[in-house]
């Protein structure tokens, strides 16, 4: 008997469309956020920020601020030093990586415009926020450094004297012989330089903590809208030195994270110092033109490339170089050379050949930090192939379908190892890019394009492949000695009344963990899913675990459920086997009962639970019911679970104005088992339209000072409704053999293939004036300055 | 400044409420501070977002942009009062089933929003439930899912007009 078979039964809901139980809370307005919470004797905080993207403090005068009504206290860098332990932004296995180490409010210096310098803590946000507006400090402007060339010239000064120069990290790889192929007689070669903006995570919820200091217990408690609970618990408790079980991490509702709330950030260290220093609850939520010069930024990328190919259009080698620019500080603990390692790793890794040389250089700057967001890396990597695949097929005449056709790893050459050490398990390119074909009737759009171009209307056609990281193990981050977990528990306990509670690891952001994690629990139990509770978001309610990043909640956490379930079943049925007198391999759960293997209805599981924990006298004597159940998993086989997938993007662009009109978006996925295709789905075009964001609108614009010139959501635009197309998403289902479930993830490929899709879409719209795009966003200034026209 | 405190009466979800309260509270504020109605949600706090979006006299309104004060006498109405009331039932049942919903952050005011454009328009085409909504910010769902509830919810109203 397959360990699987539950999949099968009628009653499981693998593969079923489940709403999450959950939304209907937040759908009433009952979502609890941090900034919901209102315990006794709250403080407030609020930040003086650096006005300068570089400068000195000179003086600092908080006297006014200080005895403005509701002050409570200034809190300044002296006034916490002793409580903490600066951090440091480096891992091990990033072999030269350097970051100075950071502090919760500056020093003597600040290194960028937001960078907190003074906190005020007070009554209520507004009073903070007005005591704030009396703090004088005097400031001596230094030079900046904000274009990511000047960064690395020799001439420019380091950022941080004592680290010598702005390289914080660079590598290399050289794979098979590049030259040569570049240099062979009958090789085309195309090149083409692209750059993608910096752009930033806008979580409806802007960051928040409350920070819960018990002086007497010598307990801290946080309550965090943040990702990996479990990871900072670790930070609070060694940086601020407290004892690791004296450290309780909580992460109610979130409202959105993205990968911006994974990171350590310098005000709320400081919002954690000032509960220490004060003994109260301080509550920092960041108001959102603060979030824009204090979240993390992302992306930030200058790349040359460099294809050649065959006359008949195979690629032959990939030549690139990556210039990425993360401000001031490699963030912690994930350290900010990822998400170009991410880029350098990836381009070109879903085509055949084997010659592939590629450069990375990460510069310091006088900007906000960038590092890890939805994709790390993967927008980067899959523009910047696709577009130079895009732009060869139409040196050599070929179409873009053709060319991906040539040139895609054939989906029976797995196991698939990449010119730059890649190691894919299973994958299905091909497939997915004839479905895609079909999908958005390729051949019928193509017609429908020409025809309208004939009538001055310009429509283009994107198709991008892509693949994805997903389900990582300790090779990514734990082997670099961050306290960050690749494996994630579960513990399924049965309650008397037949139903169970699961305590998960991994956190729910709104991208439906709960209600996975209650599907593989009811099937594999044979229970009706409203039997199934499930508790996240509480390190000291919860097995130890990784929480939520790089799409790994349903693939790691999912198998971790499962087989907690396994264990508990076992259980559950050697008990009934003792109350029936019946051998445990002859009962099966369903629908909440204790079955024969016909599925006749022997006991009910509350019987069973009534037995447990209530009747124990009526069992034979020596019997000790074991009603709950832990089981954690980490992958095995593989360092990460590779998905794949390719998009298709459909548009009209106005040559007189520069506007882009989505009319459609297509995305073939493959993540492996597909648990809740709703869920899936929805992770897949929220995924989307985060990566149209960042082609076609999102951009932090800084001047030559570095000031964030459009710093609010009235400047700096996000999609809306009205601009997103509607977006058609199919799969292939290529399980991964390192667990029983064979799911892999999902939250990121829409993202990691968005882009590549909409700046192909454009290009292709472009053709007919001989012109083309490299630049994102690709607003409309920036299409009418390739069309010449400004 | 700070200091000023103004007396006002006014409607919250069909309950009379009264408070002396500083002249420059915000509604968002009041609501959550004063009243513990934390449904409505601080997000962007400069009116473009639509998480603070409440019904005032029955209007949509940004709560952001709006002192309370200012709202002597009015009826105010957020995602609790419609939610007890069944107003929005149909619309939450239907964003639940197709998950138009992720975080949640930006749901009280999509809903309302979404309400709004029905209560104008019967039969509002896929373009223009885009258009109306884009007063809403959602960054998790693509908008694809919410469109097709607004719809959904559309046609069913529409069709219980129609057999009444």
């Amino acid at each position: 008997m397959s360990i699987l078979s539950f999949l099968d039964k009628p009653a499981s809901y693998i593969g079923k469309r489940v709403p999450r139980p959950g939304a209907k809370r937040l759908l009433a307005g009952g979502g609890r956020y941090v900034d919901d919470l209102r315990p006794p004797r709250l403080v407030h905080l609020a930040f003086v920020r650096s006005p300068y993207a570089h400068a000195r403090l000179v003086s600092f005068d908080a006297g006014a601020a200080s005895r403005a009504p509701g002050v409570i206290r200034i809190i300044t860098a002296k006034d916490i030093e002793g409580l903490y332990t600066p951090w440091v932004g480096v891992l091990t296995h990033f072999k030269g990586l350097k970051s100075p180490p950071q502090h919760p409010l500056a020093l003597e210096r600040a290194t960028w415009q937001g960078e907190p310098v003074v906190a005020i803590a007070a009554e209520s946000r507004a009073l903070a926020e007005d005591a704030a507006a009396l703090v004088r400090i005097e400031w001596q402007e230094l030079p900046s450094v904000t274009d990511m060339e000047e960064s690395l010239a020799p001439e420019t000064k380091p950022i941080h004297p004592a680290l010598g120069d702005n390289l914080a990290f660079t590598r290399s790889i050289d794979a098979g012989e590049v030259d040569a192929a570049f240099a062979g007689a009958d090789t085309v070669v195309v090149e083409e330089e692209y750059s993608f903006a910096r752009h930033t995570g806008v979580c409806p919820e802007p960051r928040a903590i409350l920070a819960d200091y018990d002086p007497a217990g010598q307990s801290l408690t946080v309550h965090y809208s943040n990702q990996a609970p479990h990871m900072m618990k670790e930070i609070f408790a060694k940086h601020f030195g407290l004892a690791e079980n004296a450290v309780r991490v909580l992460c109610p509702d979130v409202g959105g994270s993205y990968g911006i709330k994974i990171h350590v950030y310098p005000d709320d260290m400081t919002a954690v110092a000032a509960s220490i220093l004060l003994g109260r609850p301080v509550k920092f939520i960041a108001d959102r033109l603060e979030s824009f010069v204090s979240d993390i930024h992302a992306r930030e990328h200058r790349v040359k490339a460099r294809l050649a190919l065959s006359k008949t259009g195979e690629i032959l080698a990939l030549d690139m170089d990556d210039l990425t620019g993360i401000g001031p500080y490699s963030t912690y603990p994930r350290t900010s050379a990822v998400e170009g390692n991410q880029v350098v790793n990836l381009t070109g890794s879903w085509y055949r050949h084997r010659n592939y040389r590629a450069r990375l250089r990460v510069a310091f700057q006088n900007k906000p930090p960038t590092t890890q967001y939805r994709a790390v890396g993967h927008p980067i990597a899959c523009a910047v192939t696709e577009a130079i695949v895009d732009r060869a097929a139409a040196e050599l005449g070929l179409d873009p379908a053709d060319i991906r056709r040539i040139n895609l790893i054939p989906d029976d050459a797995y196991p698939w190892t990449t010119a730059s050490g890649l190691k894919f398990e299973k994958l299905s390119h091909q497939a997915a890019l004839e479905t895609l074909l079909k999908l958005m009737d390729y051949d019928g759009l193509r017609r429908e394009q020409a025809e309208l171009r004939n009538r001055g209307i310009h429509r283009g056609i994107g198709l991008a492949s892509f693949v994805e990281l997903t389900n990582p193990g300790p090779a990514f981050y734990g082997v670099g000695g961050a306290p960050i977990s690749a494996q994630d528990g579960a513990t399924i306990r049965l309650d008397p009344g037949g139903s169970v509670t699961c305590a998960f690891s991994v956190t729910e952001q709104g991208q439906g963990t709960e209600a996975m994690a209650a599907q593989i629990a009811a099937s594999a139990l044979g229970l009706p899913i409203e039997k199934v509770r499930i508790v996240t978001g509480d390190t000291e309610r919860t097995p130890y675990g990784g929480g939520t990043w790089a799409s790994r909640g349903a693939g790691i956490g999912g198998e971790a459920v499962l087989q907690a379930a396994h264990a508990l079943k076992q259980n559950i049925l050697e008990l009934a086997g003792i109350m029936l007198q019946t051998p445990a391999a002859q009962l099966d759960l369903a629908e909440g009962w204790v079955t024969d293997l016909a599925g006749a209805r022997r006991i009910g599981l509350d019987e069973v639970g009534r037995a447990a924990y209530f009747r124990g006298d009526t069992l034979p004597p020596g019997t000790q019911p074991e009603m709950s159940a832990t089981r954690h998993y980490m992958p095995k086989l593989y360092p990460f679970a590779f998905t794949n997938g390719v998009q298709g993007s459909y548009l009209e662009l106005d040559a007189e104005t520069g506007f882009v009109r989505l009319l459609k978006h297509w995305v073939v996925e493959d993540c492996g088992r597909v648990i809740n295709p709703m869920l899936v789905d929805e992770q897949i075009r929220g995924g989307v339209v985060q990566g149209i964001g960042g082609a076609l609108f999102e951009e932090c614009i800084y001047d030559e000072a570095g000031q964030l010139l459009n710093g609010n959501l009235a400047d700096y635009l996000v999609p809306m409704a009205a601009e997103m197309p509607d977006i058609e998403v199919a799969h292939i289902e290529t399980l991964t053999q390192d667990s029983a479930l064979g799911a892999k993830g999902a939250g990121e490929a829409g993202t990691a293939g968005a882009p590549a899709a909409v700046m192909n879409a454009v290009n292709d719209a472009l053709k007919p004036f001989q012109v083309r795009i490299s630049t994102q966003p690709m607003t409309p200034q920036r299409i009418l300055r390739a069309l010449g026209k400004v | 400044m700070s200091d000023d405190r103004i007396f006002i009466r006014l409607i919250v979800n069909g309950e009379s409420v009264a408070r002396e309260i500083p002249a420059r509270l915000n509604l968002v504020d009041f609501l959550r501070d004063e009243l513990g109605l934390t449904g409505t949600r601080w997000s962007c706090e400069h009116g473009v977002c639509g998480a603070c979006t409440v019904l005032i006299n029955g209007e949509l309104a940004r709560g952001c942009l709006v002192f309370a004060v200012q709202l002597e006498g009015c009826h105010v109405e957020t995602i609790e009062g419609l939610s007890r009331s069944g107003v929005l039932a149909d619309l939450q049942a239907v964003f639940q089933r197709r998950n138009a919903v992720q975080c949640g952050f930006c749901s009280a005011g999509m809903l309302l929003s979404a309400d709004a454009l029905l209560r104008e328009n019967h039969a509002p085409s896929r373009a223009e439930i885009r258009e109306h909504l884009s007063g809403n910010y959602c960054r998790c769902t693509g908008y694809h899912a919410i469109v097709d509830a607004v719809a959904e919810v559309a046609a069913a109203r529409a069709v219980k007009v129609k057999a009444t």
